[in-house]
């Protein structure tokens, strides 16, 4: 069958893919080696780059991000994990309820969140402040208190997305063939026997799609710390994304905000890789 | 052994339901905070039940936002995206799909590697491009048109259409129809129930996106709701009440419907995930 039917059903959307996805890659790239704060733009194939290894600022940013990665991404996985287990196995009745209890956070966006977040853990009449009195403690200044508004950041963050991924991993779950479990049973295999070597070596494939995905989002955080922290106390809860927006947009510093933008790339596609090769090698 | 799996579903249970009220919580006190005059928020302990304020809470919001011109902004940019999105993921999915020709390897790979680059990356030319050099700031295509090429659009409608018996096709092109209209006629008829999972969460995209038409709009009237809410947030002398009304607003449809439609909500997150 030799005709134009798919160059024509494919050009509208390369024609965009090409203009906003595409060049923008390779122009961000070239952008990170202007001097863009002076006009014209010119070239100046040091000047971000230096800048970025000696700003403390980048820094900080860049060990937030870092932190929320190893801290967050993890305890969300797992908890997501434990929870497409239970969603997933027979002895829980009331289903219905439960999944709409953990993937309601699913259609709710990052500002609505941020906001009733922000009101939840307001220092003086936040409801969590209320809870931990009435149970004795004196509760903590969450929002300007550098390790307090990062356990915000993080507790907002584990609240939307776990069920996310608890959806991913249910649907992993039920891809599993049955007859591998029937036959691990009939092998004498123990509950805890059958989840080693037969539930986590299948999940496999859907654990690596939802870290790949988690630890790009993470990279990009932008909204909550915008939002429920300002990125402050300080730069307690500054994140690259956040960085990126204020070199960006409010500094207008475009050459700097590409350079900080391929430094997220190049940390996802490191991360990626390093990823496919642990997994690969098991 | 009968024994042990009651105990077990028990314990199951009872770890399981206070976790469930905790997560449901946030959702609910949104609720409650949406209906209670000011003071009534900030009271301790936190009030639990709704009280009778919301369509004063809901004035006090369009007043300091204009938040209904915000949700029409909302719900025009959602449309054209969802709309503008499925035809252009599914054309490009169903060239992937059916056709052979060249260069096709070439054109998935390239399209599937965005899906593992940071957004970000892309983010300052898109901005130069819309707002600058085409002159579409404060415009819905200017928010709408770098996101109609959706590479997971495109990934996951290329599983749909693979899936799809290619006789059925031959059967048509037998019969002289022409490949638009098996397109529009056969196959996309065919796969209704894979397009209505890509439209929601292309819609609820659309709807809870805040960066990008943060960065492009910075006119009041053309902002879309989350951009409104946003600007009211950070401030300190607000009404939260008002903020919990925008909240609620433009989340509790997407409750309901969810409540209804799980299985396109799961179906759309889900794709690309698990391989068939």
């Amino acid at each position: 069958m030799r005709t134009k039917a798919p160059l024509f059903f494919l050009a509208p959307y390369l024609f965009l893919f090409g203009l906003f996805w595409a060049w923008p890659i390779l122009y961000s790239f070239y952008l990170s080696f202007l001097n863009t704060r002076v006009y014209p733009w010119h070239l100046d194939p040091g000047v971000n780059w230096s800048r970025l290894l000696q700003d403390p600022f980048f820094f900080v940013a860049l060990k937030n991000t870092l932190f929320i990665l190893v801290v967050q991404v993890p305890l969300m996985l797992v908890l997501a994990l434990l929870l497409a287990l239970a969603l997933n196995s027979a002895l829980l009745r009331l289903k219905g309820f439960y999944r709409f209890a953990f993937f309601a956070p699913v259609v709710v966006g990052a500002v609505a969140y941020s906001a009733i977040f922000r009101l939840l853990f307001n220092t003086e009449f936040g409801a969590v402040n209320a809870f931990l009195q009435a149970l004795g403690h004196p509760g903590y200044d969450w929002l300007y208190a550098p390790g307090p508004a990062m356990a915000v950041i993080v507790i907002a963050l584990t609240w939307r997305w776990t069920g996310y991924n608890a959806i991913i991993l249910l649907a992993g779950l039920q891809s599993i063939p049955r007859e591998l479990y029937e036959a691990a049973s009939l092998d004498g295999a123990s509950p805890w026997q059958q989840f080693w070597h037969v539930t986590l070596p299948g999940l496999r494939p859907v654990l690596l799609f939802a870290l790949v995905l988690s630890i790009i989002g993470t990279l990009q955080l932008f909204t909550e710390p915008f939002l429920i922290t300002g990125g402050g106390p300080g730069n307690a809860t500054m994140t690259l994304g956040l960085y990126l927006y204020q070199q960006g947009f409010r500094g207008f510093n475009f050459g700097y905000a590409s350079a900080i933008a391929y430094t997220v790339a190049l940390l996802a596609a490191g991360f990626s890789f390093m990823q496919m090769r642990l997994w690969r090698e098991r | 052994m009968k024994r042990k799996r009651f105990w077990l579903s028990i314990g199951l249970h009872g770890l399981l339901t206070p976790l469930a009220l905790l997560w449901l919580a946030p959702l609910w006190l949104m609720l409650v905070f949406s209906t209670l005059p000011e003071h009534e928020i900030f009271r301790v302990p936190t009030p639990l039940l709704p009280g009778e304020r919301f369509l004063e809470n809901l004035a006090g919001l369009q007043a300091d936002t204009n938040f209904f011109r915000a949700m029409a902004n909302s719900v025009v940019v959602s449309l054209l995206y969802t709309l503008g999105g499925l035809l252009l993921s599914a054309s490009a999915g169903y060239a992937l799909a059916v056709y052979r020709f060249r260069l096709q390897a070439l054109v998935f790979s390239l399209i599937v590697a965005t899906l593992t680059i940071p957004y970000f990356v892309v983010l300052i030319p898109q901005y130069i491009l819309v707002a600058r050099e085409l002159n579409l700031a404060n415009t819905y295509w200017g928010v709408v048109l770098p996101f109609l090429a959706n590479a997971l659009g495109v990934f996951y409608m290329r599983q749909v259409f693979l899936s799809l018996p290619s006789s059925l096709l031959d059967a048509a092109r037998v019969d002289g129809a022409s490949e638009g209209r098996i397109f529009f006629q056969i196959a996309l008829p065919m796969v209704t129930p894979s397009l209505a999972a890509l439209a929601l969460i292309l819609f609820l995209t659309a709807w809870n996106d805040y960066l990008w038409p943060l960065l492009v709009l910075s006119e009041r009237e053309m902002y879309t709701a989350p951009v409104a809410l946003g600007t009211l947030i950070g401030l300190t002398r607000v009404s939260w009440g008002g903020i919990m009304v925008g909240s609620v607003l433009m989340t509790l449809p997407f409750l309901v419907l969810f409540l209804f439609l799980q299985r396109y909500f799961v179906a759309g997150i889900t794709a690309g995930a698990v391989k068939e």
